[in-house]
């Protein structure tokens, strides 16, 4: 039998350990990645003028850093690696690619969806001013690009990239007002037996929030935003906290609320769907072997839940091994008993983070009416409610047909978390019922000379 | 945008709507523009000025133009000489 095409998606932990699978089994490998060096989200390496060191740059993660960025090196000869190339469609077993300008056709028998995951991000009323970004764009400025978002800056939201990042920042010499999250100490500390299944994921986490608080920046939890104030760029922050009000005067807001699986790709390619509780979110489906619901179509990463870099690592690796075997080689279950092991205990973990950091979906409705909900377009939520009502909207593929909400170029990646509480409280159904925006191909705007995006 | 660490990498000029500009080597187009002014896109829909938001190709609210095509800022490195068009009515600049 002539090998197989395999086709990998995403060169982060996930995609770089699946390769390094296949190639070990000599089987070849199409990787295909959107950022021009391999590395990912948490391990993205800066452009070519930025010398700092790994240490410098990832801190307690340096080596791994170092370990899969190395790693694709080595394996770039060896396989067919893509960088700077966007997967825009899969259908009928073919991605359609776009590098430099050129569409291209890759057929694949089997195929690893690893394409991690972006913010996720709720509407505060002003946060379409200048100096607002994500949590994960302000950790981008500073890794990629030697940046802070402002001169003053706020972290505010949830997670544990919010502790993280402040620190990155202030270790830096950014200057860090403040960093307010919407979770109360009391959920953090119900948390704390199923985070105590990583000491040093604890330790990390309480480090950074001790280092921050003696470090003079204001540590806050249970805060509720009411306003972001500006005049063409950010001037302050107004939250609530203890029936107190606060205004804090700053120039930059990370914001973010947890990460969101990028899971375009795995819809287009038919996958089955299902609604996570612990994360609220949609996932597609998956088996022990990381292969979804359509046959030779594998998720690994955060991609296919959020589970963080070390899991992300040992998905892809595991998704691999399962596909060389498939391949006829030999399957390796030694190794993935050990893998399975460590995903137990990891996903232990993760649920303790989602217990300590829960996404604050009882927030949504009581944002003010004439916040923006949709960026893309320029739709308040208020507007978004009538329409609802209006034409008693249940579903999000049709509140997305009368609203516009979902429709723009981010194709919902930065409104729908919202969007979906929203519609659920309005029509008084759970979240699971309202279901969720179907992916249409390009999943990002394809830029032609004679069709400039809008 | 405040640069923070590695400041001193070698700088290159470009044009910003037609006016000269430095930047320096390694910078995304966002991080150019954003050194220099608070925000990226004039406004479009009546609701004030846009500046990008996820620095990661995501949310697409940094479509720019260079030298006559629509580029991503943040995910388009900057290169001497080139001409940026911020405007959104004449993307070619
Ligand atoms: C901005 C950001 C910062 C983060 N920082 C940290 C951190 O500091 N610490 C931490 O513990 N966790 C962090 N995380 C969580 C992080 O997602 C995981 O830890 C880890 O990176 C997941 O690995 P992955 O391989 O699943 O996905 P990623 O590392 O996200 O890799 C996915 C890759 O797929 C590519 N891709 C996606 N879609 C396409 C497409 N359509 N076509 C082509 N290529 C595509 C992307 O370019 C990317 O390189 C961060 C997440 C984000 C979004
Ligand atoms: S800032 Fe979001 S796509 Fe560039």
């Amino acid at each position: 039998m002539a090998d197989p095409t395999i086709a990998v998606i995403g060169a982060g932990p996930a995609g770089i350990r699946a390769t390094e699978a296949l190639a070990q089994h000599r089987l070849p490998v199409i990787v295909i990645d959107e950022a021009p060096k391999g590395g990912g989200q948490i391990y993205r390496q800066p452009p070519d003028a930025f010398r700092r060191s790994p240490s410098l740059r990832y801190g307690f993660e340096a080596n791994k850093a170092r370990a899969l960025h190395t790693t694709i090196e080595r394996l770039a000869s060896a396989i067919d690696y893509r960088p700077s190339t966007l997967a825009w469609n899969v259908w009928d077993r073919q991605l359609d690619t776009l590098r430099a300008g050129k569409t291209e056709k890759v057929p694949f028998d089997f195929l690893v969806i690893a394409t991690g995951a972006t913010d996720r991000v709720l509407p505060v009323p002003g946060w379409t001013l200048p100096g607002v970004y994500t949590l994960g764009g302000a950790q981008i400025a500073l890794k990629y690009q030697g940046c802070a978002i402002g001169h003053h800056t706020v972290f505010l939201g949830t997670g544990p990239l919010l502790y993280l990042v402040a620190y990155q920042y202030a270790k830096a010499g950014a200057t860090v007002k403040a960093v307010l999250d919407v979770n109360a100490a009391a959920a953090k500390r119900r948390a704390l037996p199923a985070l105590a299944w990583s000491p040093s994921m604890l330790a990390k986490g309480l480090y950074y929030r001790a280092w921050l608080g003696a470090h003079g920046v204001v540590v806050e939890d249970g805060v509720t935003p009411i306003v972001i104030h500006g005049n063409g760029g950010v001037s302050e922050l107004t939250y609530r906290r203890a029936g107190v009000e606060t205004t804090l005067r700053c120039d930059a807001i990370g914001l973010g609320f947890g990460l969101k699986a990028e899971t375009q790709l795995a819809d287009l390619a038919g996958c089955r769907f299902r609604f996570d509780r612990e994360s609220r979110q949609w996932l597609p489906e998956r088996n022990a072997d990381g292969e979804s619901t359509i046959s030779g179509v594998y998720v690994a990463g955060d991609g296919a839940g959020i589970g963080g870099a070390d899991a992300a690592e040992l998905w892809g690796e595991r998704v691999g091994l399962a596909i060389a075997a498939r391949c006829g080689r030999p399957r390796d279950t030694t190794r993935i008993a050990t893998i399975d092991r460590q995903l137990a205990r990891l996903a232990h973990l993760r649920e303790g983070l989602e217990r300590a950091f829960p996404f604050p979906s009882q927030h949504v409705s009581t944002i003010r009416a004439d916040t923006i909900l949709c960026r893309c377009e320029s739709i308040r939520i208020g507007d978004a409610m009538a329409a609802i009502r209006v034409f008693d909207v249940i579903e999000m593929n049709r509140m997305k047909a009368v609203t516009r909400v979902g429709m723009g170029r981010c194709q919902g990646r930065m409104c729908s978390a919202a969007a979906a509480e929203l519609l659920a409280t309005e029509s008084r159904q759970d979240v699971a019922a309202v279901g969720r925006l179907r992916a249409q191909p390009p999943v990002k705007p394809i830029p032609l000379p004679w069709s400039s995006p809008r | 945008m405040e640069r923070l660490v590695e400041r001193d990498r070698p700088s290159l000029e470009f044009s910003l709507d037609g006016a000269p500009a430095t930047a320096r080597e390694g910078d995304t187009i966002l991080t150019a523009v954003l050194t220099l002014r608070r925000h990226l896109a004039e406004p479009r829909l009546g609701d004030g000025p846009r500046a990008g938001f996820c620095l990661m190709g995501a949310c697409q609210e940094c479509w720019v133009g260079v030298d006559g095509l629509p580029v991503r800022a943040c995910g388009t490195l900057i290169s001497a000489g080139m001409r940026v068009a911020t405007d959104r009515r004449s993307p070619s600049g």
